[in-house]
């Protein structure tokens, strides 16, 4: 056997994980400092759950937990969903979910590169048709909350349940739901913006860590660790189908600003949507699907019954992402354009 | 003029190591002891030994005859006596012997009479038989014979392209042969431009070779176009070069020819010149050695020399040295065995340490994130075709252009799970081929059952077609002085026929056969003839009727 080639480049899957996690931090440093210390608790927990599912699966299915564990993707998960859920809920929520993303969704289905879903989007997708009342309870801005959490207050609500201080006083729903419930009840849309919750682009603080993790991507692009397809077309997806229906019915439907810059439009495109183990892998396939998700995001954001539909809608176009890829194959180098490939078996 | 340069996808850029070996001029081999010539150093049917163990034989004489139309010649790189044709170490990646020619130099380095060629009166075709007989070989690693390479056949080539990128890391021979031999490289070119009967030249350097460049230019007349390309693995592969100076994909299972393109190596051309100018066929080569060794550098090496006697020439490998590879690290591949010989295919060798070449990493699960396939300088998925190589689905591998495959190694080396995807492929291609030998094979088994059961069914209706006419005959015969209007049983009467019929071949089989001498035998021994011829009558009769 040929044993070439001989030298290997300097990449490896931990080092990309983690660098994926690096470019994570400016999102959550602007998350602490905009909306208090409960993203930390979170954060831990979710990572600490992890761990001991990633390690118990891996036991269980006789693999080696050095290597698999050294990988960062358990970890890479964790922050992710902790990014997707409110902050400063119980800790049972952040075990259940973990339990759904790391269990279910990756090691059931072979583990690290086997999974079909997005293991964080399936944890997010399970808490939200569980548990929808602590789902739509966020950590308020930090200026309008009534009280400021401390970090052992907030290891406290997580840990304690909501005891001695009222929830009320430092949560509040977040822009996408206050406007599709205001909406429908026909509230003008000016006086559902003028709302203290509310920023310039799209919910207060909210906006600033999408900011934020917009330019995490862009770090990510740099490092060429994702390619430009996904993240543009998805948020380009988003932004014309939220766009038409704005124009169609201003008053039911928010603008596209709104839409980039609330909810897990900005984590979603840059660093759910483009998890390449479930993601389409040719370059047409990329955008494909990335539009497709955007549009789903859209969609359900404006008719579905949740506030946010980045979930549901990177998890559908999961679904297609086999179908796709085997239809998109790029031209092979010597062939001739339109020349059929992939696809002979 | 400034050539205008096309990009193709992917590419790698491992760190070039060229700097090791490059510093220093060509050294000349000292004269090894004992040279092992094999006779397959070509692609193509190996040649065939033309000397006898004992015979004494020549610096450039012939020693293996071009056998077959893809092969080419070998010749005795020394004078000295043949003290055996045998199965020998070879560098090659199986680490199987294979036949060659083995030679005990006696020291003179005796050389034949040389005879320089004037090719420029020479017809094209009397020049390419004559380059068959020189042992002409790519040198650039696939060693295809130069001869056919020549013959631009139906295609008209109107682009010769010379390969000087060198775009392995460490391997700097024909970085060296260009500094150092341009004018008579160039002398070579125009042989190979007088054969091909075409327009354009372009010679490719990678901009790493600036040193080569510099002498290329000076050397070249203006009508040849020395081009400087980009450093990047693997921009010196046949298909990239073309495509990085012409802007031509090379087409899906065809050759450059196809669209009128010839590629040689520099180290080709080089050789082309010594052949016929100076009338020397292929008996040496520029070898680099680098890597672990105390002095590394380019030596020119007659084939045939032990690889060992080259690490010598270079003062040995240094302590903690880790193996050796042959050719470059991306697409090279392990000496199994140090009497290996140099042959027309090695370029370069290089001793490993662990510093350079460390152990590979544990193999991870693969993430799909598609590096390998934005490193294929094919546009290939190398993802998907390992995951159905992986799952022996073969057919789904080829259904993703598994054999448009060049095996350049830039998917494995970009793979953040350290896959082998390279191997997987190796494996997948040899299973297909060998899945196709086998169906081959089958079917011409098949085949010729069928064509036997055909042939047997074709006897059996001549013979009966024989035996109805012959019916009819002795019909006709009976019919003349038997009643006319007697029921004919047709059946009987062929049946009848048949027995006449093999009753008059046994007489007639009795009659040619009957031993000589069988004139006055004792009653005793005549009566047991008698019975034998009778017995054998009937069998052949019944065998007869049988058929």
């Amino acid at each position: 056997m040929i044993g070439s080639p001989y030298i290997l480049g300097r990449n490896s899957t931990s080092a990309i994980m983690l660098k994926v996690m690096l470019a994570l931090i400016p999102g959550i440093v602007a998350h602490a400092w905009l909306f208090g210390p409960g993203i930390w608790v979170s954060l831990f927990l979710c990572s600490a759950f992890a761990i001991v599912f990633e390690a118990l699966l891996l036991l269980m299915r006789g693999l080696p937990l050095k290597p698999f564990l050294s990988d960062n993707s358990a970890l890479l998960t964790a922050w992710l969903l902790a990014l997707s859920l409110p902050t400063l809920a119980p800790w049972w929520l952040y075990a259940i979910g973990m339990l759904f993303a790391i269990v279910v969704a990756k090691q059931l289905y072979g583990g690290l590169g086997q999974n079909l879903f997005n293991p964080a989007m399936i944890g997010y997708a399970a808490l939200i048709v569980s548990f929808p009342v602590n789902m739509t309870q966020w950590a308020a801005p930090v200026g309008l909350a009534d009280h400021a959490l401390t970090l052992l207050d907030a290891f406290d609500v997580v840990f304690a349940g909501q005891g001695s201080i009222s929830a009320d006083a430092y949560t509040s729903a977040t822009v996408l739901d206050t406007w599709k419930t205001q909406a429908r009840l026909g509230t003008p849309s000016e006086s559902i913006l003028s709302q203290p919750i509310f920023g310039w682009a799209g919910g207060q603080g909210h906006e600033i860590v999408a900011l934020m993790y917009l330019a995490g991507g862009l770090l990510l692009l740099s490092l060429k660790l994702i390619t430009w397809h996904i993240p543009l077309a998805f948020l380009a997806g988003l932004a014309a189908t939220a766009g038409v229906l704005h124009l169609i019915d201003p008053t039911q439907h928010a603008s596209p600003l709104l839409h980039l810059f609330s909810g897990g439009a900005m984590l979603g495109a840059f660093f759910i949507a483009t998890d390449p183990v479930t993601a389409a892998s040719t370059p047409r396939g990329k955008l494909i699907y990335a539009g497709m998700a955007g549009l789903l995001t859209a969609i359900i954001r404006a008719f579905g019954g949740y506030p946010d539909g980045v979930a549901f809608a990177v998890l559908l176009m999961n679904v297609c992402v086999p179908f796709i890829d085997t239809y998109t194959q790029p031209r092979v180098f010597g062939h001739h354009p339109g020349h059929s490939k992939g696809r002979k078996s | 003029m400034n050539q205008k340069l096309y990009t193709f996808n992917g590419g790698v850029h491992p760190d070039v190591h060229k700097a090791e070996s490059n510093a220093t001029p060509i050294r000349t081999m000292p004269l090894s002891a004992r040279y092992v010539v094999p006779m397959r150093q070509h692609i193509g049917e190996p040649a065939r030994p033309v000397v006898a163990v004992g015979d004494r034989v020549l610096r450039g004489q012939m020693i293996g005859a071009a056998e077959g139309y893809v092969s080419t010649a070998v010749h005795a790189p020394t004078s000295g006596r043949v003290v055996a044709i045998e199965a020998c170490a070879v560098p090659h990646p199986s680490g199987l012997f294979d036949l060659a020619v083995v030679i005990e130099a006696d020291g003179e380095d005796q050389a034949i009479a040389y005879q320089p060629l004037d090719w420029r009166s020479l017809d094209p075709s009397a020049l390419r038989n004559r380059m068959r007989d020189m042992g002409l070989a790519g040198l650039g690693g696939a060693v295809f014979p130069s001869y056919i390479k020549l013959n631009p056949g139906a295609q008209k080539i109107h682009t010769l392209i010379l390969n000087g990128a060198e775009c392995e890391p460490w391997i700097t021979c024909d970085d060296r042969l260009m500094r150092e031999r341009a004018p008579e490289m160039l002398r070579g070119i125009e042989i190979m431009r007088h054969a091909l009967g075409c327009q354009t030249v372009l010679i490719g350097i990678e901009d790493n070779k600036p040193e080569a460049l510099a002498a290329m230019r000076a050397a070249a007349p203006a009508e040849i176009e020395v081009v400087a390309v980009p450093t990047m693995y693997p921009g010196g592969g046949g298909k990239q070069l073309t495509y990085t100076l012409t802007g031509v994909e090379t087409p899906t299972g065809g050759r450059s020819t196809d669209v009128g393109i010839q590629v040689f190596n520099v180290g080709t051309a080089y050789s082309l010149y010594r052949a016929v100018e100076i009338g020397e066929p292929l008996i040496s080569r520029v070898v680099t050695l680098t890597g672990h060794v105390a002095q590394p550098g380019n030596f020119e090496v007659r084939i045939g020399t032990p690889l060992a006697d080259l690490i010598s020439a270079g003062g040995g490998m240094l302590p903690g040295a880790s193996g050796e590879i042959i050719g470059g690290p991306m697409m090279g591949f392990d000496l199994m065995d140090l009497a290996a010989p140099v042959t027309k295919a090695v370029n370069c060798l290089i001793v490993k340490n662990p510093k350079f070449f460390p152990i590979k990493p544990i193999e991870l699960p693969c993430i799909r994130c598609g590096a390998c396939a934005r490193a294929c300088p094919a546009d290939l998925q190398p993802f998907e075709m390992y995951w159905y190589s992986r799952a022996k689905d073969f057919g789904r591998a080829q259904g993703y252009n598994l054999f448009d495959c060049i095996e350049c190694g830039c998917c494995s080396y970009v793979c953040p799970s350290h896959i082998p995807l390279v191997d997987y492929f190796r494996f997948a291609k040899s299973e297909i081929w060998e899945r196709e030998r086998e169906k081959r094979a089958a079917d011409l088994a098949r085949s010729r059952h069928e064509f036997k059961a055909f042939r047997l069914e074709r006897e059996k209706q001549e013979k009966a077609e024989k035996f109805a006419k012959a019916a009819e005959k002795s019909k006709a015969a009976a019919s003349s002085n038997a009643d006319p209007t007697a029921p004919a049983d047709p059946d009987a009467e062929k049946k009848k026929a048949i027995l006449q019929a093999a009753l008059e071949r046994a007489q007639k089989a009795k009659e040619s056969v009957a031993p000589k001498n069988t004139e006055n035998l004792p009653p005793r021994v005549q009566k047991e003839i008698d019975e034998i011829e009778a017995r054998r009558a009937t069998v052949e009769a019944t065998t007869e009727t049988k058929e």
